[in-house]
């Protein structure tokens, strides 16, 4: 069997008396789109951020890409291809799309050491930096400081970003909070895209899209998994229904 | 037909140079439930924060029950009977819940049966479950109850509520829904911006689409039932 790009194991995480995160076993293959989904307060953003490096767990495992990140530093899990998008978009606001992304490239490439050239001076950065804008449906807004950017494409920056790092894993967190429809639509589009080339965790409480996107789901309740299964499976399980969905399962 | 409530003409607003809302007309009821609607970056929340002085209009009226209000400061139109439900909620967050909705409490609109700390329990029992916990103890939902509660024991004659359902799971959204249908049988005033068109038909007497910074379309539920065109060309659905 193929082993998996993630696999956690028994994670635990407590707040004093509040158990966040209580024995999470979870495992994202190489290749899927892997939907995370729970209710509010089940515990979901305080996975991501012991995945992502950001908050240490109290116990358990977290093998990425066999190794055994679970003590490994947030920079350094960038470093070996796990990348995050965050629940509140994240950017240089005064640079521009082109110079937020080619730091991006310029700190997984190792060249941030020349830091007193002009990041755009480098053309084999810039260059790589136009290619991620484009992939991201940004390549018109090249020069647009980020902070000019409409919400959506400012996400979309973000999820650049992720790509920009060499990302094998991107950890999205809820990359579609605050869009309508029609920018709902242009994000899905873009993880269709990216799915070709990286595995993707994904947090999101857009059912249309989870259902679309995923190729399997996970149910997060009261800090633990209490399902795993195709979008077919989960939309049929009574417990998830009860704690989750309610009547909102997408066809 | 009931009196005016809340009268906007020709609302102007700008961030620096850059005009957001260019001669906005606004009119709810009382006992109305009305929407604003339109894409991000149309100016829907721009609106609210002007109706509310958080960013003052530079041109147009604002009357609220037959006073202008355009000039005043943000606390002063809370007490007048406005309330906001912001986007972020924006709870304190090293209150407990009782504190948080404690500290609001009051009767701006003078309601014989007024809303109270133990009557937002009771439309919210899970806050009730939560009443010493901290702001910040609490999840998304519970938080977006909290915001509403807080909103609801100021008594006040309009509640606007932005963005509220946003970031929820299926189950607390539709916690929400029957919430604000409650209080639109009880005859509470509300104006809702919300991306949910289908359950805001369901909700609300009538809509206000908002494109670049006008009017671009006003009606009725059963008119924006009718015409899908309005959602693809407005709305992006």
């Amino acid at each position: 069997m193929t082993e998996p790009l993630l696999r956690v194991d028994d994670l635990e995480k407590r707040f004093g008396g509040i158990v966040a995160t209580d024995g999470v076993r979870l495992e994202v293959m190489r290749g899927e789109v892997h939907a995370l989904i729970g209710p509010n307060g089940a515990g979901k953003t305080t996975l991501i951020a012991q995945l992502s490096g950001s908050l240490a767990p109290d116990a358990g495992k977290i093998v990425f890409d066999g190794v055994d990140i679970t003590a490994m530093p947030q920079h350094s899990r960038v470093r070996a291809g796990l990348a995050r998008s965050y629940q509140i978009t994240s950017i240089f606001r005064k640079f521009s799309v082109r110079d937020n992304l080619a730091l991006a490239v310029q700190a997984r490439s190792g060249s941030s050491l020349s830091f007193w050239r002009p990041v755009a001076a480098e053309t084999q950065l810039a260059e790589e930096a136009e290619g991620i804008a484009v992939q991201v449906g940004l390549g018109a807004r090249l020069d647009a400081p980020a902070g000019s950017l409409a919400h959506a494409e400012q996400r979309c920056l973000e999820v650049g970003l992720a790509v920009a790092t060499g990302a094998k894993l991107l950890l999205l967190d809820e990359p579609m909070a605050g869009m309508g429809p029609d920018e709902s639509q242009r994000m899905v589009d873009l993880i269709e895209h990216l799915r070709a080339t990286v595995t993707v965790l994904l947090v999101e409480h857009d059912m249309d899209a989870v259902f679309r996107l995923a190729d399997r789901i996970s149910v997060l309740v009261s800090g633990a998994i209490v399902a795993t299964g195709t979008p077919d499976e989960i939309r049929t399980n009574a417990e998830v229904r009860r704690a989750y969905l309610g009547d909102e399962v997408p066809a | 037909m009931s009196e005016v409530l809340l009268r906007v003409t020709g609302l102007e607003t700008a961030y620096g140079q850059s005009q957001v809302l260019f001669g906005l007309d606004l009119e709810i009821r009382a006992g109305e439930v009305v929407t604003l609607l339109g894409r991000n970056g149309m100016g829907k929340t721009t609106t609210v924060r002007s109706i509310m002085g958080l960013t003052p209009a530079r041109g147009g009226g604002i009357e609220f029950r037959g006073q202008r209000i355009e000039k005043l400061s943000p606390d002063r139109i809370a007490r007048a009977g406005i309330a906001l439900v912001p986007e972020g909620r924006q709870i304190f967050p090293n209150l407990t819940v009782r504190e948080n909705l404690a500290a609001f409490a009051g009767n701006r609109s003078g309601s014989a049966v007024p809303w109270t700390v133990d009557k937002v329990f009771r439309l919210f029992p899970r806050l009730a479950e939560r009443a010493g916990n901290m702001g910040n103890q609490l999840s998304g939902g519970e938080q977006q109850m909290l915001a509403i509660g807080r909103a609801l024991v100021t008594n006040p004659h309009l509640v606007i509520l932005d963005e509220a359902t946003e970031g929820l799971a299926p189950l607390i959204r539709e916690e929400i829904w029957t919430c604000l249908a409650e209080l639109r049988h009880a005859g509470q005033t509300i104006l809702v911006i919300d991306k949910y068109v289908e359950r805001l038909i369901q909700l609300a007497d009538r809509h206000t689409i908002i494109e670049r910074g006008r009017v671009a379309w006003q009606g009725t539920s059963a008119e924006l039932d009718a015409d899908h065109g309005l959602w693809h060309r407005y709305l992006g659905v």
